[in-house]
């Protein structure tokens, strides 16, 4: 990979554009700021920083501003809906690049405060299909209860789903739950506690 | 037609009258529908965002496993599991170090030579030939069709031809005597994987979705994902709170509709596992037929 300062003879320093050009293929740096990856972005309007900004921060290679997008709320918020990628006249995969970001900010403890419980779910979810080998339901929002400390949310929710009969109160894992446990172990995604 | 299915699992719970339905129509329509052996969970949002080697390992398992079980085919009804099967399959046939890296993290040989499809290619075929002598009770109602993300996106290998105003959900509402409307919100996200660490803002786009629908006179919009379902059936109450208004129109599956129109018994369908009652108080537009749920 060349990083920026290379060519000089100087001490390589990768900038976060350039490590996730080398990473995940997607470059910041192709991006001309027009906006549509905005424009229909269906959270664009409560993130810090817009997706187009996000790009923006990245293309100035600069630490403080590259901090700004690893600290953001935009980063945990992206649905992976695809709308920005299919409507970008570059087509750059902006969600694989969110994906990447979210996973450097953990990695260097600058998650957004706002970013925890969304977080709590995700690592809920994994927990379950790591003991079970399929999604339990009513662990997953167990766990993420306990996670969070929301014990009171969407009380109201689980009678009336065990009442229509969508609520399956054991866990009934698969035959090859083993083999599924194994292959988060390889992967090295243990339980809290992320790569 | 055989073909292999993988349900998922939100059809094996919260969503369950989606695989319900599924299985109700596919022997009318001659389709037999064969279960991975012990699939496991693609990993869905939650791999996807935190891990990316874990987001190809999950569903390139359930490849393997229908590939050893001699599947040309595979059906995936989720939207959600869709996109992970259907990409993690087009990444691993791409590069192929990362896919002799993924079988030997799966510990199963994997080709990727099982095909994945969608629910709406699977159902028009189905319906190709003969289907209006099987129709019973037409669902002579105007629908909103609801796409949400992932049968149109990524573009490459979507279940739809057009992106932004995709009509293949359309053309099988046509065929089940329903009338189809223009809309805006065709596939916008309902917000998805946030249902539940946040909730606001389901509320505020799946809310953007019903409130389109309702004011262009749907009577029902439906979908073909468990996650937009849950987001405009289940989450109907926060999406009133946020709007102030209420909103009687119910959320029905595609199969669901089918199911209708081939007269098949509504408990068989699932109906009674929405939170929207799925009723109207004014009768269908058709003349000699009434709804199923009218007259109770």
């Amino acid at each position: 990979m060349i990083c920026h300062g290379q060519e000089d003879g100087e001490h390589a320093h990768c900038t976060l554009a350039e490590e996730a050009e080398h990473a995940v293929g997607v470059s910041a740096f192709e991006c001309y700021q027009c906006g549509k990856c905005t424009a229909g972005c269906p959270l664009a309007a409560e993130m810090d920083w817009s997706p187009h900004q996000i790009l923006r921060l990245l293309q100035y290679a600069a630490p403080e501003l590259e901090e700004q997008a690893l600290r953001s709320l935009s980063i945990w918020l992206c649905l992976t809906c695809e709308q920005c990628v299919t409507r970008c006249p570059q087509e750059i995969d902006l969600p694989r690049l969110m994906e990447y970001l979210r996973q450097q900010s953990l990695e260097r403890g600058l998650m957004h405060p706002q970013g925890r419980d969304i977080l709590a779910f995700h690592e809920a979810f994994l927990d379950s299909v790591r003991k079970h080998g399929r999604l339990q339901e009513v662990g997953l929002v167990a766990n993420y209860k306990l996670k969070t400390g929301h014990l009171l949310q969407d009380v109201l929710v689980a009678p009336r789903l065990l009442a229509r009969g969508k609520l399956k109160l054991l866990p009934q894992g698969i035959k090859g739950k083993a083999a599924v446990r194994r292959i988060f172990e390889r992967l090295q995604h243990d339980e809290g506690k992320e790569e | 037609m055989k073909i292999g299915l993988y349900p998922g699992c939100s059809l094996e719970g919260s969503s369950r009258e989606y695989l319900e339905s599924l299985q109700a129509i596919a022997p009318v329509l001659g389709l037999e529908l064969a279960e991975v052996p012990d699939w496991n969970c693609c990993g869905a949002s939650a791999a996807h965002s935190l891990n990316h080697k874990l987001a190809l390992a999950l569903p390139a398992r359930v490849l393997a496993l229908a590939e050893q079980a001699g599947m040309d085919k595979l059906l995936v009804p989720c939207s959600a599991c869709l996109n992970r099967l259907s990409t993690t399959r087009a990444e691993l046939i791409k590069n192929e170090a990362l896919r002799r890296e993924i079988a030997e993290v799966i510990e199963l040989s994997l080709t990727c030579r099982t095909r994945v499809t969608d629910v709406l290619s699977v159902l028009a075929k189905a319906t190709a030939n003969g289907f209006s002598e099987k129709i019973r009770q037409p669902f002579a109602r105007r629908v909103a069709c609801y796409y949400g993300c992932y049968l149109t996106r990524p573009v490459e290998g979507a279940a739809c031809r057009r992106t932004e105003d995709p009509q293949e959900m359309d053309a099988l509402m046509k065929l089940a005597g329903a009338d189809p409307i223009p809309w805006a919100f065709k596939v916008e996200c309902c917000g998805a994987g946030l249902s539940l660490s946040r909730t606001s803002s389901v509320a505020e786009l799946a809310g953007r979705v019903v409130e389109d629908a309702a004011l262009r006179g749907a009577e029902a919009i439906v979908v073909a994902c468990p996650m937009c379902h849950t987001n405009l059936d289940l989450r109907r109450s926060n999406i009133e709170q946020n709007l102030g208004t209420r909103f009687a129109m119910p959320v029905l599956y595609v199969t669901q509709v089918l199911g209708l129109a081939l007269g098949i018994d509504e408990r068989a369908l699932g109906l009674h596992r929405h939170e929207v009652p799925v009723r109207w108080e004014k009768k269908a537009n058709h003349q000699d037929t009434q709804a199923p749920s009218e007259v109770k």
